[in-house]
């Protein structure tokens, strides 16, 4: 029987690793954005376990919300990327600095 | 009434706005007639009240016309008290007023600044009308302030001049010093009786006396000691008094008519005034009065002595209303407040005289003001020689003189006072007849007989000054002659004064001076067993013969007592000791305050101190904004994570 605690250790798994790899990555911004994208599911996760172990369907319907915009977002994060690309050539994050004081 | 009053005081105020605000509109002539016109509406109004007053015994008024502010049940109001006392004060100085209104046609003919000149004194005759009109210590501050403003402005009339700058800045803050402690002692009277109005102040006179201020431990003063004292150190300042006399003689840079009418009859005698005026309070405090009295006597005596040695005509008349107001001061301090006043009324006529006449001498001799450069005067100016001898005569106390009747029934006043310091006083005023005689009767002879010593161009044009300058002077001449026979008895030995001057029966030194007062003429004969008189004569005669008939044996006396000369030449050092200690200790601490407090402090530490720090704080700051992505994801989680510690564990 799978229970909830194993459900949400896995949710705080998923988050964890998208934790590290937002500021474990130096190299690669579109890793950057799949890591955020991962801790967005993390969440979401929750929001069906829980919506699951209280029997009440709002939380089922919440995941669909936010995966809509998540998917919006995962596009516009992507088309800023291309013109990123176009204008420096590079995605590497550590060449993005430019707002340091 | 009350509508008579109001016109007395604002017909000078709407002619001063007038002239001074009309320029071209009314032009020269206009300026000096609508002065002459309000303020001898002023006079002839001011004399009607003191005849009613005289003649129709008509009842004191006292009343409000105006309320200024109500502030937490303390009511500020404009108004008048008119007894005998102001009313006689308003007599006084409506007619000098407007004599020297009439001799300012004449000497200030060729000056630039005459309508503005005529606009100041107008307001000075309003400013001083306030002031002795007041019901209440408000009005009476505004007043003296007021009048105090139009003494700064004309000391200062010729404003181009560096010297005429700095005496009207030096009697400006001299005065300032007196005025802190008048606005103490009004604080003080407010505090103990809750009220400003004469009446209820001087009905809860008592309350005053009760009180005690504490000061440490078991020391306490008697606050109407206190109080009696600040407000005269108010007076001193106004009356230049010792130590607070030195902006008088300086305040001889203003124009001529100024010093008669403002610097010697009437603005200084302001503070003589203001004790009279006070008499109920002062009754109450020996101590105030007995300090009174020795700072008169002092003034009295010392002042006197200076007028010896001056050369400046002016200065000369100028120490001796320093003297004069002492004389006024001493008899306040011995309780003879009717001869501290009636002294007051005599020395208003016959100084404005002797300011006047010296003035039409200064016209003469092309503004030339130096003693040592004239001489033999006599026969080019007839009408001056014989009014300024009429007001020497009066100033050294000649009986039948205005000036006899006062000085001696107050000297003889201090004679009688057993008060803390009268022996010392009673020596100043003996001394000072003598000195009084002394240095009139040489300043006299230097101007009117003797050599010509002007040069030779001046003395080509020598005449006598014009009829403007001369009706005033003769108008002078004529109370100052003649006044004291028919005011000596009521205003001294009468009851003149009843209930505008008040004098606790132990006090009252006039009482037993009246014993011996059989009218006036018996007093005049009486005066030769009294030594006054043989002291005058002792001045005159040592006048006429150090500076008339042996003039070398004055430059001799000047060799063998060079140090007192030199004293005397230093006033004492009193100026030496305001510049070089007071003056360079002010500016000393100034400038401390100004590099330490100001540059160090306030520029240097708070105003670019924090800008730096702004900026100090920003250049580490910057360290942490490093433009990578990850560094501020970090600094989010490390603050979720801290959040969510503090959440569990709290």
């Amino acid at each position: 029987m799978i229970t909830l605690t194993y459900v949400l250790a896995l949710s705080g798994i998923l988050f964890a690793i998208g934790v590290a790899g937002v500021f474990l990555n130096r190299k690669n911004i579109i890793v950057l954005l799949m890591c955020i994208e991962l801790m967005l599911l993390a969440v979401n996760f929750n929001f069906v376990a829980f919506s699951r172990y209280r029997g009440d369907i709002s939380g089922q319907i919440f995941v669909f919300f936010i995966l809509t915009v998540a998917a919006a977002e995962a596009a516009i994060g992507l088309a800023i990327l291309v013109v990123l690309f176009r204008e420096r050539s590079s995605i590497d994050v550590e060449d993005l600095d430019t707002l340091q004081g | 009434m009350q509508s008579i009053y109001l016109t007395i005081v604002l017909a000078p105020l709407l002619a001063s706005i007038i002239a001074g605000l009309g320029g071209k509109a009314i032009g020269r002539v206009g300026a000096h007639s609508i002065t002459i016109l309000g303020v001898a509406i002023s006079c002839a109004l001011s004399f009607y009240v003191l005849y009613r007053f005289l003649f129709e015994d008509m009842a004191p008024f006292n009343g409000a016309v105006y309320t200024w502010l109500l502030s937490d049940g303390l009511q500020m109001q404009v108004g008048f008290l008119i007894d005998h006392l102001s009313a006689l004060m308003m007599a006084v100085v409506t007619f000098v007023s407007l004599m020297v209104h009439i001799y300012t046609i004449g000497y200030m003919q060729d000056d630039d600044g005459y309508q503005r000149f005529f606009s100041y004194i107008s307001l000075f005759t309003f400013s001083m009308l306030m002031l002795v009109m007041s019901n209440n210590f408000l009005q009476l501050f505004f007043g003296w302030e007021a009048v105090g403003v139009v003494s700064y402005l004309l000391i200062g009339f010729w404003y181009t001049r560096p010297t005429a700058i700095f005496a009207s800045l030096k009697a400006f803050l001299v005065n300032r010093i007196g005025d802190f402690g008048f606005v103490l002692g009004i604080a003080a009277v407010l505090r103990y009786t809750g009220s400003l109005d004469y009446a209820t102040v001087f009905g809860h006179a008592n309350q005053i006396a009760a009180a005690q201020i504490h000061i440490t431990g078991t020391v306490s003063w008697s606050a109407i000691t206190f109080t009696c004292i600040c407000l005269f150190i108010g007076a001193m300042g106004k009356s230049a008094q010792v130590p607070l006399h030195v902006w008088l003689p300086d305040s001889m840079e203003g124009p001529t008519p100024i010093s008669a009418l403002i610097h010697a009859a009437t603005m200084v005698t302001a503070g003589i005034f203001m004790v009279a005026r006070m008499s109920p309070l002062f009754e109450l405090s020996e101590t105030a009065l007995s300090f009174v009295l020795v700072i008169g006597a002092t003034t009295a005596f010392f002042m006197g002595l200076i007028g010896i040695v001056s050369n400046d005509i002016k200065r000369v008349v100028a120490y001796s209303t320093l003297s004069q107001l002492g004389y006024m001061t001493v008899a306040l301090g011995a309780s003879a407040y009717s001869a501290g006043i009636f002294h007051l009324m005599t020395h208003a006529f016959f100084k404005a005289l002797l300011f006047l006449a010296a003035g039409s001498v200064i016209i003469a001799m092309h503004h030339e003001q130096d003693m040592r450069k004239m001489g033999g005067l006599r026969k080019y100016m007839p009408i001056t020689y014989w009014t300024f001898l009429v007001g020497c005569l009066a100033l050294i106390g000649f009986p039948g003189t205005a000036g006899f009747f006062s000085k001696d029934s107050l000297i003889d006043a201090v004679g009688a006072s057993h008060r803390l310091g009268s022996p010392y006083a009673y020596f100043c005023v003996l001394a000072g007849v003598f000195i009084t005689a002394l240095y009139t009767f040489r300043m006299f002879i230097m101007t009117f007989l003797g050599k010509e010593r002007m040069d030779h161009h001046t003395q080509e044009h020598l005449h006598e000054s014009p009829w403007v300058v001369t009706v005033p002077l003769v108008l002078l001449a004529i109370p100052s002659a003649l006044i004291g026979w028919f005011t000596v008895k009521p205003m001294l030995y009468g009851n003149f004064f009843e209930g505008a001057i008040h004098v606790a029966p132990a006090n009252n030194v006039l009482e037993r001076v009246a014993e011996e007062f059989h009218g006036p003429g018996a007093f005049v004969l009486s005066a030769f067993m009294h030594w006054p008189i043989w002291f005058a004569a002792a001045g005159v005669f040592t006048a006429y013969l150090f500076y008339f008939w042996k003039p070398e044996l004055s430059e001799r006396a000047q060799r063998s007592f060079k140090w007192l000369y030199t004293i005397l030449i230093d006033k004492y050092g009193f100026d030496w000791f305001n510049e070089h200690v007071i003056m360079a200790g002010a500016r000393l601490l100034g400038g401390g305050l100004w590099r330490f407090g100001d540059q160090i402090v306030i520029d240097d530490g708070l105003v670019n101190g924090s800008a730096r720090t702004v900026g100090w704080l920003g250049s580490v700051m910057r360290y942490a904004q490093s433009g990578y992505l990850y560094h501020y994801a970090f600094a989010m989680i490390l603050g979720l994570a801290s959040l969510l510690m503090w959440l569990i564990w709290r």
